[in-house]
């Protein structure tokens, strides 16, 4: 039970029924759509960039309590950072739920180490990482157009 | 080590759990409570010692020697075909084909009989509740041959509608493939009516059995369909061995699935003779602990009666059905009038996911997603279910315990 409201803590519930910036964005420069076969999770993330600075960051879709709550703080997260910024936060996040991460990682991330519960439940890291590396697309996806450019 | 129960005496399901020896187990300090049946059922000890029992006293390969374990090895490969024939309740043994599962043997079907009959413009039917296994094998099938997927639709409660089933067969119409029970929902098709249907138009019907043999009787006689496949792991038996049934004008009609050895009559390289079925289709060395254990299987089954097993099963799927839908916010997914073994439902406000987790800290398996048939959900319109389906060792105090535990992930989400 303890182990359930690790993973489950009251932050992360909230999050998951009134997730924040839950909108697309019209404006959007690059765009990705994430999906878990698995269990059929499905996000599309979206944002804008002003230079390597984050100006916006949205997302819409359906998924579990853990993958709709990790986007939703992963956009208050990023909103603002700068693209090498984002690439560590992520990293240090990705360390935590998988049970990698030491305390310098905990503390770095603030409000997104009440992820760190999801260490115990290998089978949750891909909800709790989905919208991230849909993030991680979307942004390649630019590269990508730079490239044929 | 199983136990002992007198001829003909009546369901005892403490009896049938203690012949499973997984089942004693705890999982997070909670009794195992099982309830993943629809994807793969537990086994046994006679299935775990009919395997053990083949490859500690008679490994050998079939078919070939002169030897003494060959032989054996041979005579128990071949006693299993039989096992299956009768537990069909085939006119031969020669239409028993062991495939590696229901995927195999709709695929060897697709491969055989789907590439000689179907042509451009013709057309394969399926329902709108089948398994992904029953329905991308036509889908290749047809984009093959410039051939038309259709799709016969189900209502509201997941019922096959019949008579729209009936108006999609015509004279293009070369193949019916259906399941018998469906997977994500329970429902239990009107096969006999649909055969009837398919034949006053001359065409053929495949059933997927996979998720019908562990819980009913099955004869392939009485239903008149002409392909009837299922798999092993869901009816006790191992993983990665089943069978399918065909009739034999059907498969001496068939050119060979894969080629190799046993499917040859003699060899030259001017011109190999095929061999005949079954044999034709059964290229290569067999696994022929799988076809044991899976003989042992059906024994098991057939001793316990899967009258007896229906029986108890529709008390217990009866039970499960109040106690979910009693809990405010649990919505039934398959609620035909014809069901068997599952109880695919969803909690209001709460991914499929969640439930999943939250039950199996309570010792709980079910199985959480789109159980490999999309278009079901899609119909639907939900992403993913929580599936609890049963077996012959599932209890009601298991049942009970679901449903506490359904309340107990209400309670963390409230």
């Amino acid at each position: 039970m303890s182990d359930l409201r690790d993973l489950y803590q009251d932050v992360i519930l909230e999050h998951s029924k009134a997730p924040r910036n839950f909108r697309a964005l019209p404006a959007a420069d690059h765009k990705a759509e994430g999906y878990n076969p698995l269990c059929g999770d499905q996000f599309t993330v979206y944002l804008t960039l002003d230079g390597d600075t984050i100006t916006d960051i949205s997302f819409q879709g359906s998924g579990c309590a853990i993958s709709k709550s990790s986007a939703s703080m992963m956009t208050q997260a990023l909103k603002g950072k700068t693209l090498a910024e984002a690439q560590e936060i992520f990293e240090r996040f990705h360390n935590v739920v998988t049970g990698h991460g030491g305390p310098a990682d905990e503390a770095e991330l603030g409000k997104l180490a009440v992820f760190s519960g999801v260490s115990e439940f290998p089978v949750r890291v891909k909800c709790a990482t989905l919208a991230w590396h849909t993030l991680q697309a979307a942004l390649e996806g630019k590269q990508e157009a730079i490239s044929t450019e | 080590m199983r136990s002992e129960r007198a001829p003909g005496s009546a369901f005892d399901v403490e009896l049938v759990r203690a012949d499973f020896p997984i089942l004693q187990q705890r999982v997070h300090g909670k009794p195992l409570v099982y309830l993943d049946n629809a994807a793969t059922s537990q086994k046994p000890w006679d299935v775990i010692e009919a395997i053990v029992r083949y490859y500690e006293g008679t490994n050998s390969n079939v078919h070939r020697g002169v030897h003494y374990l060959s032989e054996r090895a041979t005579e128990e490969y071949e006693g299993a075909r039989r096992k299956v024939q009768e537990f069909l309740n085939a006119e031969s043994a020669s239409e028993i084909i062991f495939v590696r599962g229901t995927t195999e043997g709709i695929n060897l079907v697709a491969q055989t009989y789907g590439r000689t009959n179907v042509k451009a413009g013709d057309e394969v039917l399926i329902t709108e509740m089948e398994h992904h296994s029953n329905i991308v094998p036509w889908q290749m099938l047809c984009n093959e041959r410039g051939a038309k997927l259709r799709v016969a639709p189900v209502n509201d409660d997941g019922e096959l509608l019949l008579d729209q089933f009936g108006e999609m067969i015509g004279p293009k119409t070369k193949l019916a493939a259906v399941t018998h029970v469906s997977n994500a929902l329970g429902s239990i098709n009107p096969l006999k009516k649909m055969v009837e249907i398919a034949h006053s138009h001359g065409v053929p019907v495949l059933v997927d059995g996979a998720q019908a043999v562990p819980h009913m009787k099955v004869d392939v006689r009485d239903l008149d369909c002409d392909f009837y496949t299922f798999s092993g792991h869901k009816v006790f038996g191992p993983t990665g061995i089943g069978a399918l049934y065909g009739k034999m004008a059907l498969l001496e009609a068939m050119p060979p699935y894969q080629a190799g050895g046993d499917m040859i009559a003699s060899v030259a390289f001017e011109k190999t003779t095929y061999n005949k079925p079954p044999y034709r289709f059964e290229a290569g060395t067999p696994d022929i602990a799988g076809v044991i254990g899976l003989g042992a299987a059906l024994d098991y089954v057939t001793d316990i009666g899967l009258e007896n097993i229906s029986a108890y099963e529709d008390e217990v799927l009866a039970y499960g059905t109040k106690a979910l839908t009693s809990i405010p916010g649990v919505r039934l997914i398959g609620t035909a009038k014809e069901k068997a073994g599952v109880l695919s439902f969803t909690i209001e406000n709460i991914h499929p996911h969640d439930i999943g987790t939250i039950l199996d800290q309570e010792g709980i398996a079910i199985r959480t997603g789109h159980h490999c048939a999309q278009p079901v959900m899609q119909r639907f319109g939900i992403p993913a279910t929580a599936r609890a389906s049963l077996a012959l060792y599932n209890t009601k105090e298991e049942i009970d315990a679901l449903a506490r535990a359904v309340e107990k992930t209400k309670e963390i989400f409230s």
